[in-house]
């Protein structure tokens, strides 16, 4: 047996007995789209013992994007003067108009970039065209915002904007934990790549105003194990705290660098979530400096109407208070190649994660001649 | 061992996708939409007894020789191990090769866009014959059209080949049994992560290279040793969740992979990570997922590590009698999940 898988089943053992101390039902909460699609793939459903549920939360960007951010964005593609720039996986998601692809298919010039740095150099390779980057994302693709910014200010470029719509994870998480509706939860299996950002030590207070554990974990399945033993035995021991499970990503105060760019770009502001309504100080507002940078006023752009597709609750499996399968449209009407809500379009969407890796229990095992050949073969 | 009951996953497995009014680019994914496309649109029309097989290759009537055809549209036309040219002869003599056929012969049809740069063309054909060398077969006849500026992306090559069906019994689909062994002959997800980078991140260096290559020799060494080979597939698109999935439908019967025999580099697997994307869903161009009888094992492994192309053979699943046509795959945890194809096309992710 190979020294990892000493390792996991050491952790799967140690689950296991956590979980028989207990001997109740009990409930954390992930938020974060990649530990949602990583859980699926590794099988981590397979592996939980029967009274330990880990609910996703708003954890994936496109999906908490709110519906009338999102119409916002295809109206603003659609302008024949403008070159809208945009992560891949926004290009999908529904709008009241059909989405950014159909936009771009009737004339709109929609770009895909992987950096924000894309496109202020578009920008300044097309200084007669307006360019405007669809900022979206939690405090993970923010600096990155923050960035742009700073660059096209410090080499002039007049026509590069922003249509921000960043989210903090933080108030997030308190929102949930006030919503009456969501399933009780023992816990938070913190964010790898956003505690990169903005640290460990900012989830204390979560620990304690709300008595809940924060446990900060990386994504390789034996890292998410981990994470998930450690927040059940706090669970055993009767105790909450924060604890750091990702400390070769993750320091204690984040990334220094990163977060004082956010701050001199932006400032906390109330941000509209999908399916979980204004939420106050969870979204990154362009400080007054810098509001020559907003698409929104630069185009004078109406207040968003907010307004769900019909049938889709990706509001409630956002916040963990439904399951896709729960939906009447998922698999039917709402499949990855015609999405009606954005949890179908993100690849790191809860929807997508169900309908992709299935909620399947199933074991298969092999014949015992197989299991030998199967070892002589590693 | 109890049936296991029919849970969502199943249920979605064989839940056919909602009519489709236009293309999309995901139809030509090789995923469950591709099937869609063929099932609704291509076999009412085009199905006959050969075709309907939907094998790599179509057996001629008389059942000795086999004919193949595919289409190259690939960018970047050049990529980390690869080009087009080479692309075009690998993908055609590994699908007569799978199939159990030696490749005899091949024609190439190329359409170019007007505007194309002399030396572009020159070292893709340079490529082509390379390649075709290497693989022992020759372009006997082919196709040249121009296309206006804007109407192709530089070039579309299509090539056909013809091979001889050699050895008895032919590898098929049909034959698996359970208890049969399931190989591949090295590391995954190269050649799809090598061009998906290439075209979207060319500022990201990376080791990776795209694996593609004819495999006939490979495959020639490996029935040479053991002539029964059950089966054999190239997973391109799709992947080896595709074929192995794909043959789990086919056949009725479970198949297992076991996640931490199957080979994948770290370079692919950060790769993929960045992209959100799952390795067993990226294409390979010069892979061989292939089927043995338990008893033959051994030998077809060592037979395989033998050879060049597969040094880095593994044992990587089984096939088992339960018939529900289900495909799971035993993760490094020792979790379990269902193993599906591919639904389309998979974005990369934000973050």
């Amino acid at each position: 047996m190979s020294s990892t898988h000493a390792f996991t089943d050491n952790l799967l053992q140690r689950l296991r007995e956590a979980a028989a101390a207990i001997g109740q039902n009990v409930a954390f909460m992930e938020v974060c789209g990649t530990h949602t699609t990583s859980a699926f793939r590794c099988g981590l459903p397979s592996v939980l013992p029967p009274n330990v549920r880990l609910i996703s939360g708003p954890g994936c960007p496109v999906c908490v994007t709110s519906q009338g951010d999102i119409d916002r964005l295809i109206d603003l593609g659609a302008r024949r003067d403008v070159i809208l720039c945009t992560y891949g996986d926004m290009l999908r998601v529904p709008g009241r108009h059909g989405n950014l692809e159909n936009a771009r298919v009737r004339g709109g010039r929609i770009e895909v970039v992987y950096s924000s740095m894309d496109a202020v150099k578009l920008a300044q390779k097309q200084p007669d065209r307006e360019v405007v980057f669809a900022a979206v994302g939690f405090e993970t693709t923010a600096p990155a915002t923050a960035a742009a910014i700073c660059e096209a200010q410090r080499l002039n470029i007049g026509n590069f904007s922003v249509l921000a719509s960043h989210k903090r994870i933080i108030p997030a998480m308190r929102a949930l934990l006030t919503d009456g509706e969501i399933p009780k939860i023992k816990g938070f299996l913190c964010p790898g790549h956003v505690s990169v950002i903005i640290g460990s030590e900012v989830y204390q207070s979560i620990v304690d105003q709300f008595g809940v554990s924060c446990v900060v974990g990386g994504f390789e399945p034996p890292q998410l194990l981990s994470a998930l033993v450690c927040l059940i035995e706090l669970v055993v021991n009767n105790k909450t705290a924060l604890v750091n499970q990702y400390p070769e990503a993750v320091h204690a105060r984040g990334n220094r660098w990163a977060l004082t760019l956010l701050e001199k770009i932006f400032e906390p502001g109330a941000a509209r979530w999908r399916g979980m309504g204004t939420i106050p100080d969870s979204g990154l507002i362009l400080r007054s400096d810098y509001q020559s940078f907003d698409a929104a006023r630069r185009f004078n752009l109406p207040e968003p109407q907010e307004r769900e597709p019909a049938g889709c609750i990706c509001g409630k499996v956002i916040s963990g208070a439904a399951l896709p399968g729960q939906c009447r449209l998922f698999g039917r009407a709402c499949t990855p190649i015609s999405p009606i809500g954005p949890c179908m379009v993100s690849s790191e969407g809860t929807c997508s994660a169900w309908f992709k890796y299935g909620k399947s229990n199933q074991r298969t095992i092999p014949p015992a001649h197989l299991n030998e050949l199967l070892e002589v073969s590693s | 061992m109890n049936r296991p009951s029919v849970n969502h996953a199943t249920a979605q497995l064989h839940a056919t996708p909602a009519p489709f009014t236009h293309i999309a680019l995901a139809h030509g994914g090789g995923g469950q939409l591709t099937d869609a496309l063929l099932r609704d649109i291509v076999m009412p029309r085009l199905g006959n007894p050969a075709l309907s097989q939907l094998l790599d290759s179509g057996i001629i009537p008389g059942g000795k020789l086999a004919l193949t055809i595919d289409s190259y549209v690939v960018q970047p036309l050049f990529f980390p191990g690869g080009d087009i040219g080479r692309l075009a002869v690998s993908g055609t003599v590994n699908d007569l090769a799978v199939c159990g056929a030696h490749p005899r012969a091949l024609a190439l049809s190329m359409i170019l866009a007007e505007g194309l740069d002399r030396k572009v063309l020159e070292r893709v054909l340079d490529s082509v014959a390379a390649t075709a060398g290497e693989a022992g077969v020759r372009i006997i006849t082919g196709d040249t059209k121009v296309v206006g500026s804007g109407q192709a992306d530089g070039i579309y090559l299509t090539s056909a080949g013809v091979g001889e069906l050699m050895g008895h019994p032919l590898p098929h689909p049909d034959h698996i049994e359970p208890g049969d062994v399931l190989m591949i002959n090295g590391p995954i997800g190269e050649h799809g992560l090598a061009v998906m980078l290439a075209r979207e991140m060319p500022e990201v260096e990376s080791a990776l290279r795209s694996d593609v290559s004819p495999l006939n020799g490979l495959i020639e060494h490996l029935r040479c040793a053991v002539p029964e080979v059950v089966f054999m597939r190239d997973p391109t698109r799709g992947g080896l969740a595709g074929v192995a999935a794909d043959l789990a439908a086919r056949t009725g019967l479970r198949i297992n992979l076991e996640e931490t025999h199957i080979p994948i580099r770290p370079e692919a697997k950060h790769a993929a990570d960045m992209l959100g994307l799952d390795p067993l869903d990226i294409a390979n161009e010069g892979k061989v997922f292939v089927a043995v009888r338990p008893a033959q094992a051994q030998a077809a492994l060592h037979a395989m590590r033998q050879h060049p192309q597969g040094r880095e053979s593994q044992i990587i699943g089984y096939v088992t009698s339960e018939k529900d046509g289900v495909c799971t795959l035993h993760t490094s945890i020792g979790g379990w999940r269902v193993l599906q194809k591919p639904y389309g096309e998979q974005l990369p992710r934000i973050c």
